[in-house]
């Protein structure tokens, strides 16, 4: 009887690590880049959190990867995915520092602790921190002035929209949703002073049954144009189904909604890593807090959808990019006024930076609450 | 007129809500009437999502994507009842571990297919005539498949359950397995069936939400909604048509979140999104407090391994 449970016990587990075994075969989670060309090529590692065929934040930064490759031929990438923070990320960093990377791309904000730990062992080796907080002498944080961005999208939606309801899902308020959010009311109250942008929050990053659910009820109070800060496409399926328009965040969602999608804003990292891995092959390199905006051509939005976008509100669009990337727009520009009446910076005044950091009010035009 | 659009937006929100919480429930019905509680429901959801999405994905044929749903979720039926059947381990042990593992797992497997759009997905199809009716036809017969499968399964496991002596078996199961077994049933067999049966229902929640709801793969999608779906199974006091009902509520108070924050109504979206779990607190403590109650309505060998050498 004895014998005969054991036995049973082991064909289960053989059922299971077979199964496993099964999955481990068919994926291959970490894929170091061409690491058999050119020894004395500048190497740089970049850590991923996620897959970088996610779509959004991950993809993201792998396309910067792709272009740092392309715009600087002395440069070698070596890159690992799926890094969970913590433990793991130290000891992947410390494998690329080994393999002889001289720049650590960290390009998630929860790698912060490792990143402050290796850079005072390697004081040679100079680590970039995505969205990070703390600048050492071989640490620089870097971000994107999403605003920028999503003031484009928002004039795209406040020229598009007919009943003058755009809906906005997203996710939770903290400083760089909100900023975002507020960026995009700029937008469209600068091309069409009656729409209001109805937000609502679902308290979650990913749900993509919540999201849509939002995305739904927003289209039932007759919004037209949905947009979103949520990583995933539910939002721009919703608007699909229900026929009406969406602008996309983190990537060009184009595909998950081509009848629905008119643009995305989008991340580009390259412009930032070109620049700083030169810095450091130029040998000027020092750590600093990056905010690069679209003088950089860092914040960005993805094709128009020609389908749906009309050629004026195109040419629009290019302007108002033109003058961004030139610096002779400022998207946070007063008067602005919140949406309880307060004011925020008078006629003719600008938000500082340190104000926009923690950005803690909606725009005068967005209904809805923080 | 301005309520009755918002009656009729939020009911026909709350059914496509209240649908993969259903399917799951209802499949944890028939586990547990036959006195085996399953508590792997989210892992096998989510499995059966993932399995669902990469089929149709790669085959783009529906058909396919359930079959492999099906297929898959009895795979994890079958592992659950014989641990749990055979080797007679605990119920709740096997249910977490079962859990974990199928997050993880559809997690692992589901990498590739993060930021992948379906070719082919469940689309609404309104009944002729029906959908017709004003107020009711939106709201009723203006689904998916899915949904239409579900509106006739509801009153079929009911009718099976109290009506059949198939039923009646299943539930001798569960309330007394040595005397079922001594007037000749199977006990292992109607368990092993029920299980796999209610894990089939479990992959098909999951495979509702990547096929259906919001068609796309993302790491623990089900968002906790297995879970949901047990504890719907006790408010419903392991009755499919109050299932249904109760799916109803879970899910309308879901909707009635958004529906509240988009009009401006000054209830706070937190509240609103913790009220399902308020409301399933409060109908645990009904249910527990009259204990004649529970007693009567819960299968009674319910998380109990059956034994022939004990009785």
């Amino acid at each position: 009887m004895k014998t005969k449970r054991v036995f049973v016990v082991i064909a289960f587990l053989l059922i299971a690590i077979t199964l496993f075994a099964a999955g481990c075969g068919s994926k291959q989670t970490s894929a170091p880049g061409n690491q058999n060309q050119g020894k004395d090529k500048l190497k740089v590692g970049f850590v991923f959190i996620g897959p970088v065929t996610d779509g959004g934040w991950n993809t993201s930064h792998n396309n910067g990867r792709l272009y740092l490759e392309k715009q600087l031929p002395y440069v070698e990438t070596i890159f690992v995915q799926n890094v969970p923070a913590g433990s793991d990320s130290e000891r992947v960093m410390r494998q690329l520092i080994q393999q002889g990377a001289k720049v650590i791309v960290a390009t998630s904000f929860n790698y912060g602790d490792t990143v402050k730990k290796l850079a005072k062992e390697f004081p040679d080796v100079y680590f970039l921190h995505a969205t990070g907080l703390e600048v050492a002498p071989n640490v620089s944080t870097y971000d994107i002035r999403e605003y920028e961005g999503t003031y484009l999208t928002g004039m795209v939606a406040g020229k598009m929209t007919k009943t003058n309801i755009i809906g906005y899902v997203a996710a939770n308020p903290i400083p760089c949703v909100v900023r975002a959010i507020n960026g995009f009311a700029m937008g469209v109250k600068a091309v069409n002073p009656n729409a209001k942008v109805k937000l609502l929050w679902t308290s979650t990053w990913y749900d993509p049954a919540k999201e849509k659910e939002a995305a739904l009820s927003l289209a039932d109070e007759k919004a037209d144009v949905l947009a979103q800060y949520q990583d995933s496409p539910a939002v721009q399926q919703a608007a699909q189904e229900r026929g009406i328009y969406s602008i996309g965040y983190h990537a060009d969602m184009r595909h998950f909604a081509p009848q629905a999608n008119l643009t995305s804003f989008t991340w580009n990292w390259g412009p930032i890593y070109v620049q700083e891995v030169k810095a450091y092959h130029d040998g000027n390199w020092k750590g600093k807090a990056i905010w690069a905006s679209a003088q950089e051509g860092a914040a960005t939005i993805a094709p128009l959808n020609d389908k749906l976008v009309p050629a004026d509100i195109k040419k629009l669009v290019e302007e108002t990019k033109d003058k961004l990337s030139k610096g002779e727009l400022t998207v946070f520009k007063g008067p602005i006024k919140d949406n309880k009446g307060k004011t925020i910076v008078g006629e003719g005044q600008k938000i500082s930076d340190a104000e926009l950091v923690k950005c803690n009010w909606l725009l005068d035009n967005i209904e809805g609450k923080l | 007129m301005e309520m009755v659009t918002l009656l009729t937006a939020t009911l026909h929100a709350a059914i496509i809500s209240a649908t993969p919480i259903l399917y799951a429930a209802l499949g944890e019905i028939f586990a547990e009437r036959s006195g085996v509680l399953n508590l792997g429901v989210e892992g096998i959801m989510l499995v059966g999502a993932a399995t669902g999405f990469y089929t149709v994905v790669n085959s783009q044929s529906l058909l396919l994507g359930v079959l492999a749903t099906v297929a898959v979720s009895l795979l994890f039926g079958l592992i659950f009842s014989f641990i749990t059947i055979t080797l007679r381990a605990s119920q709740v042990v096997t249910g977490l571990v079962l859990t974990i593992f199928g997050t993880g797992l559809s997690a692992f497997l589901g990498k590739s297919m993060i930021g992948q759009a379906s070719p082919v997905i469940f689309h609404k199809i309104p009944v002729p005539v029906l959908s017709k009716i004003p107020i009711l036809g939106h709201v009723l017969f203006n689904h998916d498949m899915l949904v239409y499968v579900l509106y006739l399964l509801v009153p079929l496991s009911w009718f099976f359950i109290y009506r059949t002596r198939e039923g009646l078996n299943l539930r001798a199961v569960g309330e007394n397995p040595a005397a079922a077994d001594a007037l000749g049933i199977n006990v292992f067999a109607v368990r092993y069936f029920y299980v796999c049966l209610g894990s089939i229902f479990a992959g098909l929640a999951g495979a509702y939400l990547s096929l259906a709801y919001a068609p796309s793969w993302l790491e623990n999608m089900s968002g906790g909604r297995g879970w949901i779906a047990i504890v719907l199974v006790i408010f419903a006091t392991w009755n499919p048509v109050r299932a249904a009902l109760g799916a109803l509520i879970f899910g309308g108070v879901d909707v009635l979140g958004f529906k509240f924050q988009a009009r401006g109504i000054g209830i706070s979206p937190y509240f609103m999104r913790m009220l399902p779990y308020l409301i399933t607190i409060i109908v645990l403590i009904i249910i527990t407090a009259r204990s004649q109650m529970a007693k009567n309505l819960m299968p009674k060998a319910l998380t109990i391994p059956y034994d022939r050498e004990e009785r």
